[in-house]
């Protein structure tokens, strides 16, 4: 089945991702933010959405629900305002709930 | 530990023997898939780590380079010139199952024929800056796929390892013991039960016979 891939962050942040083929959609870190990303998860049309690191802080709990399905997969990347270690802090959250505690990144 | 609320009888007891039978079998194969699960998941864990890195080192250089572009472009002319791209990445979605769970492996395909057929604007009015933005990008593009397939990976997994370690701690902590000291406590009641009846007729007959025979034991 093929999906597309999906970018959700700050125009500045990711508009050259619309260049090399991915669909971007511009939006700022507010409540709004959240339903866009909402929106576009539940179409099914994205097997990737890629967050940046604002947005994805805020939509905590739009995430919540495709945590256990194969797609969309939701990955934070850094925008133009730097790395927030959010990715990391990911990582380790997921060792942290697989072993029991933080044995590889602390 | 508590031991359950059953019969002591024997048809419980070999019916408890059966299950804690199934029950030993099922903790050893939960445990097995446990560790083979976790020695995948450290791997794709570490790849996981390292990929993040470099993602996120290049992509902080090719911010950069956009931001060198807009340096040096007018903010409109760099929107036109990217604001009708002609190249579209799609993901073919197929799905792998590591000890039952069923991690997703994405493919990607470009629209055009020619991979490199990235730019979207003629190279007359832009900056070279500008190319280079998009080609960094370009080119990160498969570890970004990369990237979004083990991340995937790595959150299923974590649960599932969370789900099984859960039920190989049960098991072995919690109803494999129980099991064992019901079963104990069955024999036992029955030993017990076996031991009473046996003294109760010693005593009868003890009994009958004084009272036909006026034999005495004593």
């Amino acid at each position: 089945m093929a999906k597309n891939i999906a970018v959700i962050g700050d125009s500045e942040s990711i508009k050259g991702f619309g260049a090399v083929g991915l669909d971007i959609y511009p939006c700022e870190a507010n409540e709004e933010a959240a339903q866009l990303f909402r929106k576009i998860a539940d179409t099914d049309t994205y097997a990737v959405i890629f967050l940046t690191e604002e947005i994805f802080a805020i939509t905590e709990k739009e995430r919540k629900r495709y945590e256990d399905k194969q797609t969309p997969a939701v990955i934070p990347i850094p925008g133009v305002k730097g790395n927030t270690g959010i990715g990391a802090k990911r990582l380790s959250s997921f060792v942290e709930q697989a072993v029991g505690s933080d044995i590889l990144f602390q | 530990m508590a031991i359950m609320n059953v019969n002591p009888t024997r048809m419980q007891l070999t019916k408890l023997k059966k299950q804690l039978t199934t029950a030993v079998r099922g903790h050893k194969m939960l445990k097995d898939k446990r560790d083979e699960l976790m020695r995948r998941f450290i791997d794709l864990v570490q790849e996981n780590k390292r990929l993040r890195d470099k993602v996120e080192r290049e992509l902080a250089l090719c911010n950069a380079h956009f931001v060198n572009a807009s340096a040096v472009m007018s903010k409109e002319s760099l929107d036109a010139s990217l604001m009708s791209p002609k190249q579209q990445v799609s993901l073919n979605v197929s799905q792998k199952n590591v000890m039952s769970v069923n991690i997703p492996e994405f493919t990607a395909e470009s629209r055009t024929a020619n991979e490199g057929d990235i730019f979207p604007y003629g190279f007359a009015f832009t900056s070279f800056e500008l190319d280079d933005a998009v080609m960094s990008l370009n080119d990160l593009l498969p570890d970004l796929i990369r990237l979004a397939e083990i991340e995937k990976s790595c959150e299923l997994m974590s649960a599932e390892i969370e789900k099984t370690r859960r039920r190989v701690n049960s098991l072995e902590h919690v109803m494999i013991p129980r099991y064992q000291e019901t079963i104990k406590y069955i024999a036992m009641k029955l030993e017990e039960n076996d031991r009473s009846s046996r003294t109760r007729l010693m005593k009868v007959k003890d009994m009958l016979l004084e009272k036909t025979y006026n034999y005495s034991s004593k």
